[in-house]
């Protein structure tokens, strides 16, 4: 794809907790994504992935405990975390955020709509950008038209070209193959690949085995807030995603 | 320079989804119509009677019509989580308030400069000589209105009671932009127009004010 131009980077996070009144959505969250690792986070619904995906993406402020967002260079040596204001910026600027809604203007063309977010993001030469990404995920043709006259797959790769105006080095998904059809969903195992290949750290919460589970060389299963199985083993990792909604 | 090429991009499309939805503008307009035509036709006002009520009405109308306008200002952000996708981008966050507060004011002069003919020809009252000057409150009465409003539609979207809650917090605190704009154009459509230098004073000031808290506390209304 299209994300060439970073430095990779990680995702760390100590002891995250997140409160809602007295429900606790996520509790002592720790664990480091190594920059350029592949992680499929699964678990029930309610169990705090969301909220996690919506944290690393700058989002949502946690209750207690730091996230970072270390280089390669400070992922081996063990960078002190860095106060989390100043990551929730950092994490717009490193993350590209997809999430379960598609997050773009229904009233706007494709290509309005990626044109704002590139203008809002300072994206240079937006417009070249633009075009680029539109031929990648296959909607520049249908550049003009407005989004509310696509199919839930066509919006999707309009959220995913949203996701990767600004070349990001970490991709947040959250179960990105919703109302995608079945060659949707190929192609986008193959676009992730493409990115991971060249380095993109990328998490993502999933619901069951797919081409784009394959992907995944780590899974972290969430059960009520908490980390309950982490595993890079490639069949225990199968395991985890099958039996995410068991 | 970021704040105003924020704000300009998101001008451009809170403009360009209204115009392509006209949403906001047919409901508003509509509304305020039927509440000047209703009014003019069950009163049948006298010369000196609409100069009397005819400027409280006209404000009333203005905030009704003005709570109908800012009720969807944040819930349409939330339809498809663009909010997230704007939290995202933009390195100030004071830009989305800024330019839906811009868009708000901007819809609602639109509103109003519809409707002061016809306020003008139903209720016979001459506003040509004092036209530059009505303009004026207009203006500011309007653009405090709006930034209470977008202030207050940002905090109601994330509430349960959405729907109840923005009227409850929006009329109690748009009382005194009322007062004054009522006070102001009573003075303007007076037989003998004068300028109450005392409201204008009061509308620059709410306004001011309020712009700098928006700016202050902005990011946190914005939070999840």
């Amino acid at each position: 794809m299209t994300s060439r131009g970073f430095s990779p980077s990680g995702i760390r996070f100590e002891n995250i907790e997140k409160r809602y009144g007295g429900l606790a959505a996520l509790r002592r969250i720790r664990f480091e994504i190594a920059p350029g690792e592949c992680v499929a986070l699964a678990g029930r619904n309610g169990s705090g992935k969301t909220t996690l995906l919506r944290i690393a993406a700058g989002l949502v402020r946690p209750s207690s405990g730091e996230l970072t967002f270390p280089s390669a260079a400070e992922a081996s040596a063990g960078a002190a975390p860095i106060a989390s204001k100043t990551e929730a910026i950092r994490a717009k600027v490193t993350a590209g955020f997809v999430a379960h809604a598609t997050m773009v203007y229904d009233e706007l063309t494709a290509e309005e709509n990626l044109l704002l977010f590139a203008r809002l993001q300072q994206t240079p030469d937006a417009a070249n950008r633009v075009d680029e990404l539109l031929r990648e995920v296959g909607l520049f043709d249908r550049r003009n038209s407005l989004v509310r006259t696509f199919s839930r797959g066509m919006r999707q790769r309009v959220a995913i070209a949203r996701a990767l105006l600004h070349e990001p080095s970490i991709l947040l998904l959250d179960e990105p193959s919703t109302g995608l059809d079945p060659q949707g969903v190929v192609w986008l195992a193959a676009t992730l690949r493409q990115l991971r290949d060249a380095g993109c750290t990328i998490l993502m919460s999933l619901h069951g085995e797919s081409e784009i589970s394959m992907l995944a060389t780590r899974a972290i299963r969430l059960d009520a807030g908490l980390i309950v199985a982490d595993t890079r083993t490639g069949a225990e990792v199968r395991s985890i995603l099958t039996f995410a909604d068991a | 320079m970021s704040l105003l090429s924020s704000t300009t991009a998101l001008l451009g499309k809170e403009l360009r989804t209204e115009f392509r939805s006209r949403e906001l503008l047919t409901t508003t307009v509509v509304f305020i119509l039927m509440v000047i035509v209703l009014f003019s036709f069950t009163f049948d006002p006298t010369y000196n009677e609409s100069r009397r009520f005819g400027p409280g009405l006209l404000w009333l109308a203005f905030l009704f019509a003005a709570s109908l306008m800012l009720q969807p200002c944040f819930l349409r952000e939330q339809n498809n989580d663009t909010l997230s996708a704007l939290r995202l981008s933009v390195s100030d966050p004071f830009a989305i308030f800024f330019a839906k507060l811009i868009a708000n004011t901007l819809f609602l002069l639109f509103t109003e400069a519809l409707m002061l003919p016809v306020f003008a020809i139903l209720y016979n009252v001459p506003v040509l000589r004092v036209l530059g000057q009505l303009l004026l409150v207009f203006f500011l009465g309007s653009l405090g209105v709006s930034i209470a409003g977008t202030a207050l539609s940002a905090i109601s979207a994330q509430a349960r009671m959405r729907e109840l809650l923005l009227p409850l917090l929006l009329l109690p605190l748009l009382t005194p932009v009322l007062v004054a704009s009522t006070q102001v154009t009573i003075g303007l459509l007076d037989a003998s127009p004068y300028i109450e230098w005392k409201g204008i004073g009061f509308l620059v000031a709410f306004d001011v004010v309020f712009l700098t808290l928006l700016w202050l506390l902005g990011e946190y209304l914005l939070e999840e």
